[in-house]
Parts: C-alpha cells; sequence; structure tokens
C-alpha cells in the first residue's frame, strides 16, 4: 500500500535518557537525510554527523542511519537520528524533519505501516492494534493533562475567534444576497487583527514553554520539617534540596524532573505549611499555595513521629484549596516512630508509610503515583502532545498570515476562505472535530438566512 | 396484467430527479419507462420558480457536462439571469435563472419525449416487484405489472405527505396532486429507516394587485450568463426584472399575533424544516429584533400574473397569511391566489444508500431526490442523474459510477448523504465542499465532460465544442508562456510600473489585479472568446492554490481506494471504542475513506480497521491457497 505522507516521531521513550532517537518513515527521507546531513547516506551503515538546521548550523551530533525500502522495519524510506536524549534537542529534531515536510506520526503508526506492508506476520495484527489502541488512549491523556489551565483557555478562545471569521467570511459567499457584505466589513479587518495578534503571543509562549506542561507536577507540603526534603530527595536520588534539622529551611520553591514509569514528572518541593515567623518564610508559603493550585497532585508529608492525628491535619493543610489534585499522604519517619500511625476505615486519603531515610515504603509510594498518573506509559507522553501542539498551532499562524495578505492584498475573499479553512483545521488538531455542518450551524444560528 | 416488455430501467416519479434519471438512463442506452401521477406536470417547479444560485449552479453545470436537461432547460425557459458573487472570484461565481414555469416545463418534456429509448406511462405506482431483497419491478395503480431489473424511486414529497395550513390539515403530495401512500406504507415495511422532514412555500400573489411604484426593481445581469455550456443568449425568452419589498413592524405584530394557530408553534409539525430556508414565523420569533425582512419578488412566468414572493414561505392560518401580506410594502392591495403550506414527508435515511444510490437493502431499487432528505431542483436532479446513470450501468453488469468529493458538488452531495445522513432537508453550500477552489462551476465541463463521453452520456455536439475549447485554451496558454515582455515593453502603461527583468506573458497574467482582458489589449493580442480566455486566467490565478489541493486529493485518494465490504461485522474489531463501532454499523462506509469522514470516527479507528481488513484478507487467501 502507498502512503503519500512521511511521518516522523520520537521513538526513544520521554524524560531524560542518554540518547533520544528521532525516527522518520515515508517518501520525502532521502530528502530530509540530505537536508539535514549534507551527504547521501548508504542504507544500513551508521554515519556519525551532524544534524543540520535549516541556516546549515549543527542542532545536535549523533548516529544516522537509513534504511532503504522495502528493507526497513515499515518497509518504507526509513531515516533515523539518533542524537543527545532531552526534550529539547528531540524537539529541535522534530521539528526539522516536520519542516522538510514529514507530519507528526499517530500513535502506532509506524508499526502500522510495517503491518500494512507485509513486515509484521498475521499473528502481530492483534498486537499492533493493541499497541495503536493503548498508544492513542495514552496520547490523548497526554493531551488532556497538558491541556490544562491557561493554554486550553487560550486555543479556546482563539478557536472561537476563527470560527467567528469563519463565519462572517462563509455567510458573505454563500449568502451574497443577505442585507450585510461582511466581506467588505471594517470589523472583518479588525477581528482577523486581534484574532492574529492572539495566535502570536500564544505561539511564541508555547515555543519557550512558558504554559504547556511538560509532565505531571506533583506538590510536597507539609509542617516544616515533616521530612519534604528529604523525601524528595529519596525520589530523586541525590540531594538536591537544603535539608537541615532547623525547621523552615526551604524558603523557596524548588524543582526538580524526575521520570516516573516514562512520564517526567516534576516535584515540587515548598516551604513548610506553617503560620510564617518572618516575611521571607511568608512569601514562602504564599508560593506553595500557588503551587498546589495549579498541580496535578498533592503530596502531604506528614510526620508520623509526632503527629498521630495525620487525617485532621491533611485536611486542614489542604482547606481553602479551590482546585482538586489527587492527594497523597506520606507517614514519614516510622523509622522512628514509637506507634504505626492508625487509618481510619475508610480512609479519606491514600495513605503510604515511608520512612525518608531508610527508603521503606518509597517504591510502594511510587507504584501509587504510577498507578494514579502513568498506569499505561508510552512514548506519547505530554512531550509528544506538546510537540504536536506546537506544530498544529505554526501551521494555524502561517495560515492566517497567508489569508491576512490575500485579503489585504487581493481583495480575495474567497482565497481568505480557504487560509481560514486550513488554520481552523490545523487548530482542531487541538480542540477537536469541527465540521462544514457545524460551520453552518453558527451561521444558521447568527444570521437571518433565507429568502 | 403483466406488460410485456421487459424494461432495463424503471424511474417512478417526474420530477427533477425522475426526469434526469430517466433521461441518463436511457442516453447511455438502457430501455426505460417513465411512470408518473401526471404527464403533465413533467419537470414541474414546486417551489420557487429558479434554477441556480450559489453552490447550485455548480450542480447545474456539472448535470449538463454529464448531458442532463436543466441547464438547457432554464436556457430555454430562462426570463431573468443573475451572476452571484460576481466580485468574489471565481470559485464561488454562481449562476441564478429565474423561470418561466410553463416554458420550464415544455422544454423538459420535449426533451422527454425525443429520447431515445425512453417510454412514458402515467398511473401511479402502488408497490414493487421484489424477490427476496431483489426488485424485480413494479406495479401500477391500474395492477399493471412492469418488470425491469432496476428500479429508481423518485417521489418527492409524495410518500405520506400532509399538508398544513393553519391547524387545517390533509394528505398530499404537492397542492393540487394526492400523496403516494400506498406506496409509502409498502416502503415502511422494507427494512429502511425513515424520517420525517418539512419544508413550505409562500403565499403566491396576484401581479395585478401589486403596487410596484416604490418597490427597489432588480434587472438581470449585464452581460447575461448563460446556464448550458451550449447555451446562447439568443435562446433566452423576453427578459424581466425581479422586484425586492421588506416585512414592516406591522407584518411581525400580525405574525406574533397568529402564533397560537401555527402548526409550527403549536406541535401540530413535528417534522425537521430547513434552518436556511425558515418560514416567516420562525424568523420573526428566532429574531425578534430584526423589525424587517427583505422579500424578493419573483416573476412566475411571461404569460401569468402570479408572482412568487420568496422570504415569507408560512403555514399560518389563512386569514393570518392575508393580513400579514398586506401589510408589506407594494402588497397593501395584493390579491393571494394559492396559499402558502407546509408540507411534512417521508424520507429515508440516506445512510442505508451505497453511492450508485442503490440502497443497500434491495437489490436493483434507488432513491434519489428528496426522498433521500435533500431539498432543491438541483440536488434532486443531482442525484437523479447519478441514480439513472447506475441503474443503467447495472443492467448492463457494469460497475457503478459516482463522481469523488474532489470532481464534482454532485460527488460532494452523495457522499454527505451516504456518510452524514442529514438531520434537516440538506441542500448544497460552496462550503460544504473542501475542495471549493477546483470545483468552480467554469470548469465543471472540464472535470466531467470527458468521463461523461466514455459512459455515452455526451453526444456529438457537445463532445466537439468541448475539444474545440480545450484545444483553444492549450495553445493560446503556450502563447502566454512564450510571449516575453522585457523592460521598456507598452505593457508597463498597463501595469501602472517598470519592468525590472523580462517576463512572460503568464508571468504577468498571475500577479494579483491583473486581468485577462486589458493585459491582451496591452500586448496587442486580439482573442475573441472570453469563456477561453477567462479560463485561461483562471487556470493561472489559482495554480499555487490548486497544486495544493491536489496534493490534498493525492493524500485522501491512497486512503479512499481500500474497499470495505458492506457486509462486515464491526463488533468484530478489537480497540475500538462502542461510539465508533455504532457510527461505522450505522454507516457502513464502502471505503476506508469514507469510513474516515464519518464524523467522530477517529484516524486511530481508521488504523485499526485497515490492520482488521488486512487480517481478514490474509486469512482469506491463506483458507484458499
Amino acid at each position: 500500500m502507498n502512503h503519500q505522507d512521511t511521518i516522523a516521531a520520537v521513538a526513544t521513550p520521554a524524560g531524560r535518557g542518554g540518547v533520544g532517537i528521532v525516527r522518520v518513515s515515508g517518501p520525502a527521507v532521502s530528502k530530509i537525510s540530505h537536508a539535514m546531513t549534507d551527504r547521501a547516506l548508504v542504507p544500513r551503515q551508521a554515519t556519525f554527523t551532524d544534524f543540520l538546521d535549516a541556516s546549515g548550523e549543527a542542532i545536535d551530533q549523533g548516529l544516522a542511519l537509513y534504511f532503504k525500502s522495502p528493507a526497513s522495519f515499515t518497509g518504507e524510506d526509513v531515516l533515523e537520528l539518533q542524537g543527545h536524549g532531552g526534550p529539547i534537542v528531540m524537539s529541535l529534531l522534530l521539528s526539522r524533519v516536520m519542516s522538510l515536510g514529514a507530519r507528526m506520526a499517530r500513535p502506532g503508526e509506524f508499526s502500522e505501516r510495517a503491518f500494512l506492508n507485509d513486515k509484521l506476520d498475521l499473528s502481530q495484527a492483534e498486537a499492533v492494534a493493541d499497541l495503536i489502541d493503548s498508544t492513542t488512549e495514552a496520547a490523548a491523556r497526554g493531551a488532556v493533562r497538558s491541556l490544562k489551565g491557561v493554554f486550553s483557555d487560550r486555543v479556546r478562545a482563539l478557536d472561537l475567534d476563527i470560527v467567528k471569521l469563519r463565519m462572517f467570511v462563509e455567510a458573505a459567499i454563500d449568502f451574497p444576497e443577505e442585507e450585510i457584505d461582511f466581506l467588505s466589513d471594517d470589523r472583518l479587518v479588525d477581528n482577523l487583527e486581534s484574532a492574529l495578534a492572539q495566535m502570536r503571543i500564544l505561539t511564541q509562549q508555547t515555543n519557550q514553554g512558558a504554559i504547556l506542561r511538560e509532565g505531571i507536577t506533583l506538590v510536597l507540603v507539609g509542617k516544616p520539617n515533616a521530612g519534604k526534603s528529604s523525601l524528595m530527595n529519596q525520589f530523586a536520588g541525590e540531594d538536591i534540596s537544603i535539608v537541615t534539622e532547623m525547621p523552615g529551611t526551604t524558603r523557596d520553591v524548588i524543582r526538580e524532573y524526575i521520570s516516573l514509569g516514562g512520564v517526567p514528572l516534576k516535584l515540587v518541593d515548598t516551604a513548610g505549611l506553617r503560620e510564617a515567623e518572618n516575611e521571607i518564610e511568608a512569601e514562602g508559603v504564599r508560593r506553595a499555595r500557588a503551587e498546589m493550585l495549579a498541580a496535578d497532585g498533592v503530596l502531604v508529608v506528614i510526620d508520623a513521629a509526632k503527629d498521630s492525628d495525620w487525617v485532621s491535619q491533611t485536611t486542614e493543610l489542604l482547606a481553602g484549596l479551590e482546585s482538586k489534585p489527587a492527594v497523597f499522604v506520606a507517614l514519614n519517619k516510622i523509622d522512628i516512630a514509637t506507634e504505626v500511625p492508625k487509618e481510619p476505615v475508610p480512609s479519606p486519603y491514600h495513605a503510604t508509610r515511608v520512612s525518608a531515610m531508610t527508603g521503606a515504603g518509597i517504591s510502594e509510594l511510587k507504584a501509587a503515583l504510577i498507578n494514579q498518573f502513568a498506569p499505561n506509559v508510552t512514548t506519547e507522553s505530554n512531550f509528544i502532545a506538546r510537540s504536536r501542539h506546537v506544530d498544529a498551532l505554526t501551521r494555524a499562524e502561517q495560515h492566517l498570515m497567508t489569508g491576512r495578505q490575500v485579503l489585504l492584498e487581493q481583495s480575495a475573499g474567497e482565497l481568505f476562505a480557504e487560509e481560514l479553512r486550513y488554520c481552523h483545521e490545523a487548530l482542531t488538531e487541538i480542540t477537536g472535530e469541527f465540521t462544514s455542518d457545524d460551520l453552518l450551524g453558527e451561521i444558521f444560528s447568527t444570521f437571518c438566512i433565507g429568502k | 396484467m403483466d406488460f410485456p416488455t421487459t424494461y432495463d430501467v424503471i424511474v417512478v416519479g417526474g420530477g427533477h430527479a425522475g426526469t434526469e434519471a430517466a433521461l441518463a438512463a436511457a442516453r447511455s442506452g438502457a430501455l426505460t419507462l417513465l411512470v408518473t401521477q401526471n404527464i403533465d406536470t413533467l419537470g414541474q417547479m414546486s417551489c420557487n420558480p429558479a434554477i441556480g444560485g450559489i453552490g447550485k449552479s455548480h450542480l447545474v453545470k456539472e448535470i449538463d457536462a454529464l448531458g442532463g436537461v436543466m441547464a438547457s432547460a432554464a436556457d430555454a425557459a430562462g426570463i431573468h439571469f443573475r451572476t452571484l458573487n460576481s466580485r468574489k472570484g471565481p470559485a464561488v461565481r454562481a449562476t441564478r435563472a429565474q423561470a418561466d414555469r410553463q416554458l420550464y416545463k415544455a422544454a423538459v418534456r420535449q426533451t422527454l419525449e425525443n429520447q431515445k429509448n425512453l417510454h412514458i406511462f402515467q398511473q401511479s405506482v402502488d408497490d414493487l416487484i421484489v424477490a427476496g431483497d431483489v426488485v424485480q419491478g413494479v406495479v401500477t395503480s391500474g395492477n399493471i405489472r412492469f418488470s425491469a431489473g432496476q428500479v429508481v424511486l423518485t417521489v418527492g414529497t409524495f410518500l405520506g405527505g400532509i399538508i398544513h395550513v393553519g391547524m387545517e390539515k390533509k394528505a398530499g403530495g404537492r397542492a393540487g396532486d394526492a400523496a403516494s401512500n400506498k406506496l409509502a406504507d409498502r416502503l415502511r415495511e422494507l427494512p429502511f429507516r425513515v424520517g420525517r422532514l418539512k419544508t413550505g412555500t409562500p403565499p403566491r400573489i396576484d401581479g395585478k394587485s401589486v403596487n410596484f411604484e416604490g418597490l427597489e426593481a432588480q434587472p438581470g445581469e449585464n452581460p447575461r450568463p448563460v446556464m448550458s455550456f451550449l447555451g446562447h443568449v439568443d435562446q433566452h425568452p423576453a427578459q424581466v426584472d425581479c422586484h425586492i419589498t421588506y416585512t414592516t413592524a406591522e407584518t411581525h405584530d400580525i405574525i406574533r399575533a397568529g402564533l397560537d394557530r401555527s402548526p409550527l408553534f403549536t406541535g401540530e409539525i413535528d417534522g425537521v424544516g430547513p434552518r436556511y430556508c425558515p418560514s416567516i414565523e420562525d424568523k420573526v420569533v428566532r429574531f425578534a429584533d430584526r423589525d424587517s425582512h427583505q422579500i424578493f419578488i419573483e416573476p412566475e412566468g411571461l404569460n401569468t400574473h402570479e408572482l412568487y414572493p420568496n422570504g415569507i414561505s408560512t403555514s399560518l392560518p389563512f386569514d393570518v397569511q392575508l393580513a400579514l401580506v398586506r401589510s408589506i410594502g407594494g402588497f397593501e392591495n395584493a390579491v393571494i391566489t394559492r396559499p402558502g403550506y407546509a408540507i411534512e414527508y417521508d424520507y429515508f435515511e440516506p445512510r442505508d444508500l451505497k453511492s450508485s444510490l442503490e440502497t443497500k437493502h434491495m437489490k436493483g431499487l434507488y432513491f434519489a431526490g428528496q426522498i433521500n432528505g435533500t431539498t432543491g431542483y438541483e440536488e434532486a436532479a443531482a442525484q437523479g442523474l447519478v441514480a439513472g446513470i447506475n441503474a443503467a450501468r447495472a443492467a448492463r453488469g457494469l460497475e457503478s459510477w459516482c463522481p469523488a468529493r474532489n470532481e464534482a458538488y454532485i460527488g460532494v452531495l452523495i457522499d454527505d448523504l451516504i456518510t452524514m445522513g442529514t438531520k434537516e432537508p440538506y441542500r448544497m453550500f460552496t462550503s460544504r465542499a473542501e475542495y471549493r477552489l477546483v470545483l468552480r462551476q467554469d470548469n465543471a465541463d472540464r472535470r466531467l465532460t470527458e468521463v461523461g463521453r466514455k459512459m455515452g452520456l455526451v453526444g456529438d455536439a457537445r463532445w466537439s465544442r468541448y475539444n474545440e475549447k480545450l484545444e483553444r485554451i492549450e495553445a493560446r496558454k503556450a502563447i502566454l508562456t512564450h510571449h516575453l515582455c522585457r523592460p521598456n515593453d507598452p505593457v508597463e502603461v498597463y501595469l501602472g510600473q517598470k519592468l525590472s527583468r523580462e517576463y512572460n506573458l503568464s508571468d504577468l497574467l498571475r500577479r494579483p489585479k491583473v486581468s485577462i482582458s486589458p493585459l491582451l489589449n496591452a500586448v496587442g493580442l486580439d482573442w475573441d472568446d472570453d469563456e477561453v480566455n477567462e479560463q485561461i486566467e483562471i487556470d493561472f490565478k489559482y495554480e499555487g492554490y490548486i497544486v495544493r489541493q491536489q496534493e490534498e486529493i493525492d493524500r485522501m485518494l491512497t486512503q479512499h481506494e481500500v474497499p470495505i465490504p458492506i457486509d462486515l461485522d464491526y463488533s468484530l474489531i478489537q480497540g475500538i471504542s462502542n461510539e465508533v463501532r455504532q457510527k461505522l454499523s450505522d454507516v457502513r462506509p464502502e471505503s476506508i475513506g469514507q469510513a474516515g469522514r464519518i464524523s467522530g470516527v477517529t484516524p486511530a479507528a481508521v488504523s485499526l480497521l485497515l490492520i482488521y481488513l488486512k487480517k481478514i484478507r490474509q486469512l482469506d487467501d491463506r483458507r484458499r491457497a
């Protein structure tokens, strides 16, 4: 079966591995490999080379592998770029590959092509189907996660602006005998300019990673000296927070990324939540609450050696929080606690007994977190979701800019409509399906159409 | 009695779908019978007296390119022509003709009577002859049994039709004609999904009672367009003006006061009406802030004073109709000749159809027109044409044909119907066509004449004129590409700027704001045939966009080709959600391309479907080996 599209994806798990691989498959592979390595690659031979950007500068160095159709995993021409792992390099390589004519692969699409091109046995059909199914689901979860909050609000606002523009333009085209010609209305240009400005801000911020989350955020809270920083160190495997025996040592918010079952987990260590005794501490507490509001999860750390009434303490710590993150409780210091803290039945919180000093219970706590945030983790993680969003927004912006040009310079309403349609299609990759019938619905509910 | 002749194709119904179906079947060589309740209403325009419009003239010109009658009948009957969107670029430009009803009907009937292989018979059809799930003919009200392997049903609003005027309702297929209830009952016994739609018409007015002074006159277009590729303005009868008037605040008060007797608002009507063609009571209620709505006064013909006030379709009681009409500017003393009414009718879920318009449940049975939930003469005619073509092809054992979405609005129409179904009377709009820049009314001939010729639908006159046009376009394009303009060329006067280097004329033509006629004048090329010149200009100007759309089309087509068995058991496909499974089972798509266009069917679901199809194919191969 002949696939016209060239697809690309990061083939290594997200997170911070040493080596990251970008895999490309399809007819544009030879063009892409030539542009990125400036040489003709020999099939089935690893070549150490620079990976070049559009201006000929090296993005990264690594191994390039080229497999010629049909002797490849997918049966098509395949290119593998093995560079330094890490989200930034991978994201740069991926966007370079896409600017050369590839599109982001859908979950499981490489395997799908392999199967359809007879590269996989019939007995593997179900495995491929499973892969597509599970990775699609994971991607959907990744998209939902990365769409939380401010990014989502802005994309939806932008989407509404574009729908409105399309509504005016398509109404002008399909209903020219109605009483207003929207195409020659100044407000159309005003709306266009404002949508374009919004879109520019959004793509810029998204590109800088300012508003798209790259992983799951877990905020550690608890009374001073409950052992939050020690616990964080246990998770991360090295000393990152300043830990002393003096309460209130962690004044600022400290962040660390770890990989939790393949999903990047951002740990946020906060100042101990208590009535602050000085201004620096007060600021720390304020920030801690802000972090909790934006988090996916909150890990309440209790000093089990001191506080036996951990349930009411947890409820107190979470009081007044408007958002509803997932809550975990770590009953810390069980190694020195004189009695094992009691857990009511049924328990209002998911509690795990741990010792940040000895490491006891840490793996149980991790398992609970994985179960909540990453039950079925694959390479389709938030990182990929984010790359998809960036890609879709970039295309949307380009079409809107071209549309502006054909409208203002050529007054070509039908070409403007065309660019708006492409722009909107790119946006709907983030916001969801929108049919021509939906558009007509918008028109009919807004304008009194019909003679 | 059993009628002695066995036909290849029987078409039931003589409206716009039926006549095109019968003509297309007969044109392509099938012995065809057209059965109609009334020969005198063949080609009747039951609603407004106009052919074409945005999206619709695209359909008319496509039907024309395949040898259909609609465009030439519009040229023979058109008493007022307009070019719509004339300033908005060729892709969305459209033509509309106001037609004299009598002339239109006469033109259609003349074409039918002169068509080789076509017989016409007047009687209503009460039943189908069926053996198992195969249709074998029809039985008429006179108990005559006609046999044929293919039957096309184009029964419009006649199935279970109920006409409403105020709180009064009676059975009927159209004002003055009976409904086809026996056939409706028979069809309801078959496993088709049935729904209910509604449409309406305005009261007609005697022109002698209208005061045109002070009303805005709308003259026809100058230069006047033609509808058919073979048409000529000399064919057109005398031309007349249309007029525009408006409802008043008083009109709206009258309507509001009458709502308690409106079948629409009292719940009498449960069929779904079209959102783009609401009744005047609907407009007044939904857009309460407007104190006036536009009404186009369309002449019904040259030999009648009757007028069609387009924009006040209504099913209010007659006394309210009379009062509201008389509150409108110019209509103060208006005499109503026929009351407005709403009609509810059965339609069959079009997702039960294949792209050939053959039903999935019964072999040899085709549905076309309003029976499939569409509205409009043009939409009906387009379906009739495709059903007629495919019935004739099936009779000869040939594969079915339907243009793809990138080839014709006809393709968009049929694909929308069989893939998405419809919840309201479906009307064509250009915004439904994702390949709008490729699907223009000006290039309908270039998109379809050739395939029409291959299927035996296109006569010699059209074919030779078409080839002449193509040759001319190519020859002139070659000249434009080779004609070089150097700096200081006189063309700079027209361009209003200096040439920085050598350019050929096609490059200059691609520039925004450069048009072909003044450019040709500026370089001293005296080319007649504006139609050809226009084509050249559009080809060059849209080139970049057309290339991009073509790439999109190529991507779509690689997927589209994979066929799906109609009886596939979707419960066996692993991984797809129940929601998607349900959607696929509702539509039973014929190809992967169609499956992917079903709303809510995700790319991942399409992948899983592809993998499943490949798996069962391989298992089949293995079993055979």
